[in-house]
């Protein structure tokens, strides 16, 4: 049920654009947009072959250790182990299907293995916090990794950002392409975290938390939780600009 | 009935743990015959430059074809070891670099219009709660430029940052292969980028 426009004689997809679910770039709360955020007006860009297609990167970027965290090393790391499941969308409810996902985080402690990483908690020597994973046929990717910790930053007064995985997807366009971070239900900082709030809509933020799922988890190994990424789906509008020689 | 979307977060600082591929800026293998090398520098609204900053890029290949299912006009040629895809993290300087082969131009509205060689370019940091989206256009290709309707749809004023400039040989890294383009971003301030919505 893909919408099609044409452009330039061939038939391609379209893809809805965003409005209001994503951050705001001027955002006072996080202080570094401040001297990062573009001034003048984005530029409407119709959506042709460059945009609607992508790279479709294959599994020979993956090893089976991408995806579980905690055998990278030669012992188990610290923490609370979990198992992090769920799919990927488009808003239109399909699957999408072998895509790339790359994922960063902290270790149980709070801290990320990174040379500018000065928050004094300790490191762990059995875990990196990086992984990869491609969706299967039903846009489905399972990883297993240890719970990350909150950790202090320079924001503001005793900032502390709530406990997070960082997400990268490509989906299957260049309009799918997506950077998130996962947050885990019941934080008591996610209310006070200016990233977190730099999300405009409540039922949107929401969005950003994994759910705890009790047949998910393993008994007498790992906590389950699940988390649905839903990309941008089909352009439910054409715009004016947009239609051309039909 | 459609699914809400998951919301844009910013990479933060310490994303240079995953993102960056060691074979990232290389769309094609240096030793690639006809490869160019695209160069820049990432900057902020005060003029300094953004060393957390990350660039991704996304073109047709030299025949104005995507190998992608959505490519209506079929499987694309098949150039050796060229993805289409460029990926490369900015230094301590601000800087990064992309080794790829000039696009082809691509069909447009109406007959016989076109959209000159572009990639798509896509800009994360620190500060940036969601992508950025640019385009670089080629020095080389002014007519098809003129002809470009993106580009038309831009203030004349602005349209020079879109297009990357040719860097003058003497200062081409010896190493790097063939001509090498630059093309400096600037989120914020005199001379801003263009960024799309796209
Ligand atoms: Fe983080």
């Amino acid at each position: 049920m893909t919408a099609e426009v044409s452009r330039g004689g061939l038939v391609l997809p379209s893809y809805e654009r965003p409005r209001g679910a994503h951050p705001p770039l001027d955002f006072s709360g996080y202080r570094s947009t401040a001297l990062r955020h573009p001034q003048q007006p984005l530029v409407l860009l119709p959506q042709r072959l460059t945009e609607v297609t992508g790279p479709l990167l294959g599994n020979d970027l993956i090893t089976p250790s991408d995806s579980d965290l905690t055998t990278q090393h030669a012992g188990e790391p610290q923490g609370q182990r979990i198992i992090l499941t769920g799919r990927v969308l488009d808003s239109g409810g399909r699957p999408v299907p072998d895509t790339l996902i790359e994922i960063w985080q902290t270790n149980a402690a709070g801290r990320y293995r990174h040379a500018r990483e000065h928050h004094p908690a300790p490191l762990d020597p059995n875990f990196t916090g990086i992984g990869r994973a491609m969706t299967d046929a039903g846009g489905n990717y399972r990883f297993v990794t240890i719970q990350p910790g909150a950790y202090p930053w320079g924001n503001h007064h005793n900032a502390w950002r709530p406990a997070h995985i960082h997400f990268s997807l490509f989906g299957r366009a260049f309009t799918q392409r997506l950077v998130t971070q996962m947050y885990f239900p019941g934080d008591p900082l996610q209310p006070i975290d200016p990233i977190f709030n730099s999300v405009p809509d409540p039922k949107a933020r929401e969005r950003m938390v994994a759910q705890f799922d009790i047949d998910l988890t393993q008994p007498e190994w790992a906590l389950g939780y699940r988390w649905d990424i839903v990309l941008r789906g089909p352009g439910a509008t054409v715009f004016e600009s947009e239609v051309d020689d039909q | 009935m459609t699914e809400g979307l998951t919301p844009s977060q910013t990479v933060g600082p310490f994303f240079a743990m995953r993102l960056p591929w060691p074979d990232g800026p290389f769309v094609v293998p240096e030793d690639t015959p006809g490869a160019i090398t695209i160069v820049g520098r990432m900057y902020d609204g005060a003029g300094n430059v953004i060393p957390d900053g990350l660039v991704e890029t996304w073109q047709a290949d030299p025949a104005g074809r995507f190998a992608h299912p959505d490519d209506p006009r079929g499987p694309a040629a098949g150039y050796r070891g060229f993805r289409g895809f460029g990926r490369c993290p900015t230094a301590v300087d601000g800087s990064f670099r992309i080794i790829t082969l000039k696009p082809g131009p691509l069909p447009a509205d109406g007959a016989g219009a076109a959209e000159a060689p572009h990639l798509d370019v896509s800009v994360f940091c620190r500060g940036l709660l969601d992508r950025v989206v640019t385009r670089l256009y080629f020095p080389d290709e002014q007519a098809a430029n003129e002809a470009d309707p993106v580009l038309a749809s831009i203030d004349e004023a602005r349209r020079p940052t879109l297009i990357a400039t040719a860097e003058p040989a003497d200062l081409a890294d010896p190493a790097g292969p063939g001509t090498v383009l630059r093309f400096d971003i600037r989120l914020q301030g005199d001379g801003e980028t263009v960024f799309f919505d796209v």
